[in-house]
């Protein structure tokens, strides 16, 4: 067994792109603390993406690119430099899927929240700083255009058809194009995880 | 070749290794807060246990009322929810949980340094980015995210792929004034707030070796405001002192197979990093930030950079919107900027010599603001007290609270009105942090003391003099 499928695979993927255009975009502005103690299934969850960016204290809506058509329906952000820094909490990522996003190109991403999407079957895409900037510029000029994704191929088409090639790590990318759950998948390894456990317990008896 | 710290311990926990290079990693410690609740529920959804109930510690803190000590305190709704949630869930899985009326609860992590559950040489994650704190200890640690939270449950093991390293010596010795606070600001100033991204760092060199169990904390607190998932100091006889006798840590013969073992750890004389950052601990001052991200640090001494100066231009628009969002202009001296909040606790700084810092500024003076002293741990409180800090505290107009997260997560009552700008040992200062359009400046405790008594960013080596 290959592992117990739990996420929508990650193969290929094509939508209109969003440019967001801050730097060091941490998660509490993906998404305000305040919504962190709500279930993932509560309605309201699309409208917690952004919240503070987008709403102002009365409901109505702020001067914001998500807040516009066409961008409003977008499901690729293209994003500046530190994206998802900060806070751990995996519920931005979940205001992102609740949105229908299915991926996020950035020139760097926070450590935490890169590993949080891959475990929600979003894709982080790793470009240079000088290409998000000419993919962010586009979108700019030509409002609705589209991006699309090769994983496999790891490769993504701008809206000019310029194709940019980009890295991900090899499990990483298995694990998206399967959709793949990952305690199915380690539970695999039961046998492994209880030897080392009797051994490490052996070895250094004052870590128990 | 020899070994980093890091690399010594990673190698120790491996348990097996993927052909791509990704590893799964044995976790000797798991430490859970209220706003992770929900994982249990999900867990028992998909038939699963928790493998090792008795690795699992957990502590209600982001979710407490600062002015609640029992959870009737706790206004209904979902706060309280989550905190009851926790505690039923443990009693049903059976794993340590110190509740609001236990003197060990707190800020989960004051907490785990506190009881001996963090030690040298082992791997220890906790669903908060801020966990990278108990490296300070000489042992990985790193936040994770609740997908993470629950494979952890499951299998007391995570998927990680090997971090790079990178060393960041802190050479000479700090002036007076000069706190682990300030030393990671200088740092974060330095690096920026990606500079640690995909790296582990391990912060060496006399000025950290001269820090307390507390300032290294501070230190390694931060190391996610560089982007670093994890910090590391080798651990030394003052962190051996700091650890024997606390309640789970090991005794006896346990104690000094340990002592043994960990003495083996620091990174080897011919240890490689990929990343080498040096900086002089002579040449830190009282720092102040200034913007929305904690590498806009200045000492106190500067004013406000102007963006015009700034060549990169997607960095010159990060200023200049910073500057708007926190309503200051270029070429203001720091110490001009008034405060409307001082709040002096967190993760980062509500250990005891925190509150102690603290309180020899504010001995004798009077605060001009509304100004919040939060402990981080109800052990924290107790010693306070009983070395009579709180009745400075009080006797300045300060108010002394219950501890838990309090200001810094502004998701449990306390918090800025919009528009206020704070003082704040906390570790983030991004926008709406402290609450919708709050304004926050990262101060160390003898700072925030400082601003509290004068109303405005003061050079506390001004107030107090060196003893």
């Amino acid at each position: 067994m290959a592992g117990k499928k739990g996420l929508k695979p990650f193969k290929t993927f094509a939508s209109a792109a969003v440019p967001i255009d801050i730097a060091n975009c941490d998660t509490d502005q993906i998404i305000p603390a305040r919504f962190l103690r709500r279930p993932g299934t509560d309605p309201d969850y699309p409208k917690y993406l952004f919240h503070d960016l987008r709403f102002n204290a009365d409901g109505s809506e702020k001067d914001f690119i998500y807040n516009k058509e066409p961008y409003r329906g977008g499901r690729i952000f293209v994003a500046d430099m530190n994206w998802g820094c900060g806070s751990s909490r995996e519920n931005a990522v979940t205001a992102l899927a609740a949105n229908g996003v299915r991926s996020v190109i950035a020139p760097s991403f926070g450590d935490i929240h890169y590993s949080n999407c891959i475990k929600n079957g979003v894709l982080p895409v790793r470009l240079p700083s000088a290409d998000c900037e000419t993919l962010r510029r586009q979108l700019h000029e030509g409002p609705g255009a589209e991006i699309a994704i090769d994983l496999d191929a790891q490769s993504l088409t701008g809206p000019d058809q310029t194709t940019y090639t980009f890295e991900i790590d090899a499990f990483d990318k298995h694990r998206l194009l399967n959709g793949l759950d990952e305690i199915g998948l380690t539970m695999e390894f039961e046998d492994e995880i209880t030897r080392f456990t009797e051994r490490y317990t052996a070895k250094h008896r004052w870590a128990s | 070749m020899g070994k980093t710290l890091f690399e010594k311990i990673w190698n120790e926990h491996v348990i097996t290794a993927r052909e791509d290079g990704d590893v799964l990693l044995y976790i000797d410690r798991h430490l859970i807060h209220d706003l992770h609740f929900r994982a249990f529920g999900m867990l028992k959804a998909k038939g699963l246990k928790i493998r090792e109930p008795d690795k699992l510690y957990g502590t209600p803190d982001h979710s407490i009322p600062t002015t609640a000590k029992v959870l009737q305190d706790i206004p209904e709704g979902e706060m309280r929810q989550t905190v009851e949630e926790l505690e039923n869930y443990a009693e049903e899985f059976g794993f340590t949980h110190f509740s609001m009326t236990d003197d060990r609860h707190g800020i989960v992590h004051v907490v785990g340094p506190e009881q001996g559950i963090t030690l040298p040489g082992i791997t220890l994650a906790c669903g908060d980015s801020h966990t990278s704190t108990h490296g300070a200890l000489g042992c990985i640690s790193f936040g994770i995210g609740a997908t993470e939270v629950q494979h952890l449950l499951a299998t007391q093991s995570l998927w990680f792929r090997k971090p790079k390293t990178m060393r960041i010596s802190i050479e000479g010795r700090l002036g007076f004034g000069v706190s682990g606070k300030d030393v990671i600001l200088a740092i974060i100033r330095k690096i920026s707030a990606a500079g640690g991204t995909g790296y582990a760092i391990e912060y060496a060199g006399p000025a950290i070796e001269a820090l307390s169990m507390e300032g290294r904390m501070t230190v390694c607190n931060m190391s996610i405001e560089a982007g670093a998932r994890s910090g590391i100091i080798a651990p030394d006889d003052t962190t051996f002192d700091y650890c024997h006798g606390l309640p789970y840590a090991p005794k006896g013969e346990r104690w000094d197979e340990a002592i043994a073992y960990w003495r083996t750890l620091p990174s080897d004389e011919d240890a490689r990093f990929d990343k080498e950052v040096t900086l002089d601990g002579d040449a830190i001052a009282p720092m102040v930030t200034w913007g929305n991200s904690p590498q806009w640090a200045l000492p106190v001494t500067e004013v406000i950079p102007d963006p015009a100066g700034e060549a990169d231009p997607l960095v010159r628009a990060d200023m200049v919107a910073t500057l708007e969002y926190m309503d200051l202009k270029p070429g203001m001296p720091l110490s001009d900027i008034t405060v409307d909040t001082v709040f002096i606790g967190a993760c980062t700084n509500s250990r005891i010599e925190d509150m102690r810092a603290a309180a020899a500024v504010a001995k004798g003076r009077r605060a001009q603001v509304r100004t919040l002293v939060v402990p981080g741990s109800g052990l924290v409180k107790k010693q306070a007290e009983a070395e009579g800090l709180d009745r400075i505290f009080t006797e300045a107009g300060m108010e002394w609270r219950e501890p838990g997260c309090s200001m810094c997560a502004a998701m449990n009552g306390d918090m800025l009105a919009p528009g206020e700008r704070s003082a704040s040992t906390s570790n983030r200062n991004f926008r709406g942090r402290q609450g919708l359009d709050s304004r926050t400046h990262l101060v160390s405790p003898a700072m925030a003391a400082a601003a509290s008594v004068t109303g405005k960013f003061t050079d506390v080596r001004t107030l107090v003099e060196e003893v």
